[in-house]
């Protein structure tokens, strides 16, 4: 897809699926998109729209009713076994509370390849080691989780799933509630992973960075509406339509000129939340923006 | 002095010392997952749960321990069944079913108000245990602890973040339903120490307490632990002299070690979070 990708990575596919929750709502109709080693690709949508109702049916846990899910052309529950799939989940899912150290919480993406009885070998430890370097957290190892920052709690979760060592990587929202530093330093991280062949699939509804850093655009609403490179799909129409009213739009008629190349009256500002994007009227993504209007 | 050296020369009650001791450690232990789970309120139910068990079992003549265990797992397994089909909470369903259980045994054991070994086992006097009962909650401590050894990392995970078990391959599913087998075991063999009545105590306050104590898991697990084991002895201990007031004193005391632990401990302590409450707000005034 990008020239990058090394030869022997594992792929994605999203084939038709379609999951409806036990109480009756059809969160996800008819799903497909599908990704090749070496891809950043983000996963954008309004909140509600599916984005962590795919990534669990891409882990196994709700089982479509439709269609199916194929990691490295293997069945879900046959790459869970070979550890091929991480996962940082939302913050707001993690009891922060929970007796656990730093140490221990990236100790964790290691079960996979421990016996029965999750005893750590010197691989482990190593890995572990490894992984905390990375996210530059080898100072807070021995840090319980709540005693974190949201920055270096988010990172503590990136570095488990280093340590895990999987090819496929779901991140979901990872810049909610993460200062500008962290996110750069975790989408440096991530540029990493992507040259050693993996697929990081980012939730996120945080238009303004996605084509800072993602190769592949998949936009959802309740279906995936469009899916592919993020110059062809990340136009002003498609978020339209995978946005609607939730997006607040911008015109700037009376910008003054003065204020560099965008000409005032020609530009739509895209946010819903602290990073607006900024478009041409043709729909070209012209970036984001830095300060707020 | 030597008055309170006598319940060492009596073999009953160094038993009934030792077997306090077990139980009440492996309860201790469980006791960590039940409060991290949150699945106080099931403990209580599951305890209460397989009294009709155990009159049954006698009826029939095979170990209390497995009629306790079938009849706690049924009452499990109908919590189960009626949650998502009915659209009544699930606490409601807890106290209809687990009264409904516990009710069924009083009633079944009030037609048989003369039998010693059945109230024994109910109400809890680890000094009246037969001998066979006593190797049956010793059986069961050890698998519990076997179990735990082996499976007690998974389990913990899945508490944690089930999502990252199914990562590793594993299974929450099947980790919430080896817990409350767990659960329903260990409460079988804490019945005959403290009774169906307080066996919740041992399942909970000993995690509590030693929650508020550490910040790492395998920490509060030796803390519950010992907490466990240290009451579980000095209750039987006591009820030599208290006469035969096991399960009271075990639980009584483990609630008087919470009290102290929750207004003492050095940092989720009730005058510790107020101290650092008062600093904080004291630097931000400065
Ligand atoms: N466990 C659940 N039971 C029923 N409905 C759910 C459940 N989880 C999510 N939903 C619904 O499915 C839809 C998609 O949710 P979700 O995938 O979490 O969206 P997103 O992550 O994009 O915000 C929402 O309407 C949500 O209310
Ligand atoms: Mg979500």
């Amino acid at each position: 897809m990008h020239g990058l990708a090394p030869t022997g990575g594992t792929s994605l596919a999203v084939e038709g699926i379609s999951v409806a929750y036990p109480n009756g709502h059809l969160a996800l109709r008819d799903a497909s998109f599908s990704l090749e080693p070496g891809t950043i690709c983000g996963l954008v949508g309004i909140n509600g729209s599916g984005k962590s109702t795919l990534f669990k049916a891409i882990m196994g846990l709700v089982r479509p009713a439709r269609g199916q899910v194929r990691i490295g052309g293997q069945p879900v529950q046959a790459a869970l076994k070979r550890n091929l799939v991480a996962y940082v989940p939302q913050a707001e899912e993690v009891d922060w509370s929970f007796p656990v150290g730093v140490r221990d919480v990236v100790m964790m993406g290691r079960y996979g390849h421990m016996n029965i009885l999750r005893i750590p070998r010197a691989a482990d430890h190593k890995a572990v080691d490894a992984a905390l370097d990375r996210v530059g957290m080898s100072n807070l190892a021995e840090r319980q989780i709540g005693e974190l920052s949201g920055g270096q709690r988010k990172r503590v979760f990136l570095a488990r799933a280093l340590a895990q060592g999987g090819q496929l990587l779901l991140l979901d929202e990872p810049f909610t509630g993460v200062d500008v530093t962290t996110e750069e330093a975790i989408i440096d991280l991530l540029k990493a992973l992507r040259l050693e062949g993996k697929i990081i699939l980012v939730s996120t509804h945080n238009l303004g960075s996605v084509p800072t850093f993602c190769d592949q655009v998949v936009l959802v609403n309740r279906t995936v509406l469009a899916a592919g490179p993020t110059e062809r799909i990340f136009t002003g129409e498609n978020l339209l339509r995978a946005f609607g009213g939730a997006l607040r739009q911008h015109s700037l008629p009376e910008a003054p000129r003065a204020h560099g190349p965008l000409e005032a009256g020609h530009v739509v500002v895209l946010s819903d939340d602290e990073r607006p994007l900024v478009m041409a009227p043709d729909g070209r993504v012209l970036g984001r923006l830095t300060q707020d209007l | 002095m030597s008055e309170l050296l006598i319940p060492f020369e009596y073999d009953y009650m160094l038993r009934a010392m030792g077997i306090s001791a077990l139980v009440g450690a492996v309860a201790g232990l469980l006791s960590c997952y039940v409060v991290l789970k949150g699945w106080s309120l099931m403990g209580d139910a599951l305890s209460h749960a397989i009294v009709p068990g155990v009159v049954l079992a006698w009826l029939g003549g095979i170990p209390f321990a497995v009629g306790a265990f079938a009849s706690g797992l049924l009452a499990a397994l109908a919590m189960a069944g009626l949650r998502g089909r009915t659209p009544i909470r699930e606490d409601a369903v807890i106290g209809v079913v687990f009264t409904g259980f516990f009710g069924l045994g009083l009633f079944l054991l009030s037609l048989f108000p003369s039998n010693v070994r059945l109230q024994t086992i109910i109400f809890g006097n680890v000094l009246g245990i037969a001998d066979a009962d006593i190797i049956q909650m010793a059986i069961i401590a050890g698998v519990v602890a076997l179990v735990l050894a082996i499976r007690g990392r998974d389990l913990m995970l899945s508490l944690f973040d089930p999502v990252q078990l199914v990562a590793a391959g594993g299974s929450p599913g099947r980790m919430r339903v080896l817990l409350l087998m767990l659960l329903a075991a260990t409460a079988v063999a804490g019945l005959q120490a403290v009774g169906a009545v307080l066996v919740i105590g041992m399942l909970v306050t000993p995690g509590a307490t030693a929650y508020l104590l550490a910040d790492r898991f395998g920490r509060m697990a030796a803390i519950a632990t010992v907490i466990g084991t240290t009451t579980g002895l000095a209750g039987a201990y006591a009820s030599y002299f208290l006469d035969g007031s096991t399960g009271g004193s075990i639980v009584a005391l483990q609630a008087a070690i919470f009290v102290v632990v929750l207004v003492f401990a050095p940092k989720h302590g009730i005058r510790a979070t107020r101290r650092a409450t008062a600093a904080a707000v004291a630097e931000g005034a400065a």
